[in-house]
């Protein structure tokens, strides 16, 4: 409380270059706000959510590319691919009910399905998603079932249902890794907001990133070709994504460049860049295809917190809201 | 507009098929901050109301605390309190219309107080400005829009209001508010702000705040009546030289449909920590499913493409 600026104080000039001495193309910028205070409420969402964005991502990466390994006969990929999908899946559904504020409650999201809400939409994708990965997976322990009895009928039964799953689970992949670019930008977080055309585009990158990652590191070299190349397209979507993000959006860009959000994100690209050019050179060693594999992944996790980080900053800070409302509201009283 | 957003205050076609009780717009709050002295009884009658805000101390106390503070999941109305120079223009024009320039003749010393035959204006270089902020209980909603339990929705009084039985504390309401009214209240987990006393309103009452006001700052009343009585209170204000006095939210075509709370301001909405031109997130929602359809199918072709194309 003792650092609040005198009553009275008008205005609240923000030095330049603040946040680790970084270039900005943006002049800083002068406005007023009451006593600096946010007018915004940040989101209350803890590190929980982010770290959903990352597994709910890998989820989907992985779920496509163990269809994938179905379809064209590599079992390594399609193995590696349903048990990360259904490890990540259930891990994010524990992340998503324990960030709830009642976590009791959680099952309250069936009650409606809602097309406003990118939350609903995302509920009932993952009650779409979660079973179709849980029994694509559980078709993978069928070597281990007995012969006879009533586990007898799942060892028949199981690949049969494990096969329709995995496609199931694949179909509904592309929308649980982009709805969550819709999620953070329906908010009135300035820079996530701002931020929607690309949203959706960084978060699909980064999870075919995430899911080829799952395919380098568990796949022998002899499987792993389309894991290289699904890792090449994602780190190029999710590379453009973030360079649009971090350039486009004038003033909203700054969260994203400075401060934490701005390390993760130049860790997540340095990552991405290093998986890949692993990915491409490492194409006969086992070693360095798990570890560009890891470096994929832990390039999803730091792009992932960062956007997520970027925007808590923007709604922190008055300046993100005044200044654009303040420019919009200008322009329509001179342009007419 | 999205169905689910679409309230009693929508114009057009299908709004005759929801409730049509009087008022036509639902019922509302006018804030004029011109009379406002900023003396927190709002804040006050609205926690002894609710009692839900479960104070530990004294109302006095909890008064000089708030200062400058914020609505959150506890405070319902909130009154900004701030000081500021008043514009040398601004308080020559006001005290002293004849001034011009060259030399002055500055007066003989009065037996009066200074300032006393100049009016109240002129009497000082700063002044006080006080608002009692609340929950806008916008016509185009986002925390309505955003909820994915149906916990908040839209009365029969064309207010918002959040169903505690229901919410389960998901928390996207929050960051959804372009104002930064509604909050998660701690220890309790779920999100709470005004309901414009959905209690009492069923009774047919006025508002706790609305009632407690002893300088009629905050009014309560029909909507379309209360924009009527808000145009001409600002008229009223522009002839008695207060050219600053602005009204906010009145709007029906503004970013949010216009607000079932507004207000008269006298400065810069960001002053008060208003936010300067809100928007509902969701208009642009339609587009935001574009872009989110767009990267799916460019997500599951990279996929075909990765299995279909190359060799290895």
């Amino acid at each position: 409380m003792s650092t609040h600026p005198p009553v009275g104080e008008r205005f609240r000039r923000f030095r330049s270059g603040r946040g680790g001495g970084e270039q900005l193309t943006v002049p800083p910028a002068e406005f007023t706000s009451y006593y600096g205070r946010p007018i915004l409420k940040p989101p209350v969402w803890k590190w929980d959510i982010a770290a959903y964005l990352f597994t709910g991502g890998l989820a989907a990466g992985s779920s496509l590319l163990a269809a994938g390994g179905q379809l064209t006969g590599r079992p390594a990929l399609r193995r590696a691919g349903r048990v990360t999908a259904l490890a990540a899946v259930a891990t994010s559904a524990y992340f998503l009910v324990n960030d709830l504020g009642r976590p009791a409650r959680f099952h309250h999201m069936l009650r409606v399905a809602k097309p406003t809400s990118p939350m609903s939409v995302g509920t009932w994708i993952l009650t779409v998603f979660g079973p179709a990965a849980g029994v694509a997976a559980a078709a993978e322990a069928v070597a281990w079932l007995p012969e006879r009895g009533v586990l007898g009928l799942g060892r028949r039964l199981l690949p049969g249902a494990g096969r329709a799953a995995g496609l199931v689970a694949a179909a509904t992949a592309p929308a649980l890794a982009t709805y969550t670019g819709v999620l953070l930008a329906d908010t009135a977080v300035p820079s996530w907001h701002e931020a929607y055309p690309e949203l959706p585009a960084v978060f699909a990158g980064s999870a075919l990133a995430s899911g080829a990652g799952v395919g380098l590191l568990a796949a022998p070299c002899a499987q792993a070709g389309p894991a290289r190349r699904m890792a090449v397209a994602g780190a190029a979507l999710e590379l453009w994504g973030v360079h649009r993000v971090e350039t486009r959006l004038g003033l909203l860009s700054e969260p994203y460049r400075t401060g934490v959000p701005g390390r993760l994100l130049r860790a997540g690209r340095s990552l991405t860049a290093a998986g890949v050019v692993g990915a491409l050179v490492g194409r006969r060693s086992r070693l360095l295809s798990g570890l560009s594999g890891a470096a994929l992944l832990a390039a999803s996790v730091a792009t992932r917190f960062g956007i997520f980080h970027g925007g808590v900053a923007s709604a922190r800070d008055p300046k993100y809201t005044v200044v654009p409302q303040r420019e919009r509201f200008e322009r329509r009283a001179t342009g007419g | 507009m999205p169905d689910a957003n679409s309230g009693l205050r929508a114009a057009g076609p299908g709004a005759g098929r929801r409730l049509d009780r009087r008022p036509t717009q639902g019922w509302a709050f006018f804030t004029d901050t011109s009379v406002c002295i900023g003396c927190k009884a709002c804040e006050v009658a609205c926690k002894e109301w609710e009692r839900r805000a479960r104070l530990r101390v004294g109302p006095a106390r909890h008064v000089l605390r708030t200062t400058p503070g914020a609505l959150t999941a506890n405070s319902w109305r909130h009154v900004a309190f701030v000081e500021q120079p008043r514009p040398a223009a601004d308080a020559a024009g006001s005290a002293a219309p004849a001034a011009g320039p060259g030399p002055q003749f500055l007066g003989m010393p009065g037996a009066q107080p200074p300032g006393r035959g100049t009016g109240a204006a002129g009497r000082s270089d700063f002044r006080w400005l006080m608002m009692s902020d609340v929950c806008k209980h916008c016509t185009h909603a986002a925390c309505l829009d955003v909820c994915p339990t149906g916990s908040l929705f839209r009365t029969e009084f064309g207010t918002v209001v959040v169903q505690e039985d229901i919410c389960n504390g998901c928390g996207y309401c929050i960051p959804a508010c372009p104002y930064g009214v509604i909050d998660q209240r701690r220890g309790d987990g779920r999100a709470w702000k005004c309901t414009l006393c959905y209690d009492r309103l069923g009774a047919g009452l006025t508002p706790a705040c609305a009632q407690a006001c002893p300088t009629g700052s905050i009014q309560y009343g029909p909507l379309d009546e209360l924009r009527e009585r808000a145009a001409e209170r600002v008229a009223t204000l522009h002839e008695r030289g207060v050219p600053e006095a602005r009204l906010y939210g009145h709007d029906p075509t503004d970013g949010v449909g216009g607000d079932g709370a507004f207000f008269l301001l006298l400065d810069a909405p960001e002053v008060y920590g208003l936010p300067p031109d809100p928007v509902v997130t969701t208009r642009d929602l339609p587009r935001m499913w574009r872009r989110a359809g767009l990267a799916a199918l460019a997500m599951a072709a990279a996929a075909v493409a990765a299995f279909v194309g190359g060799s290895s």
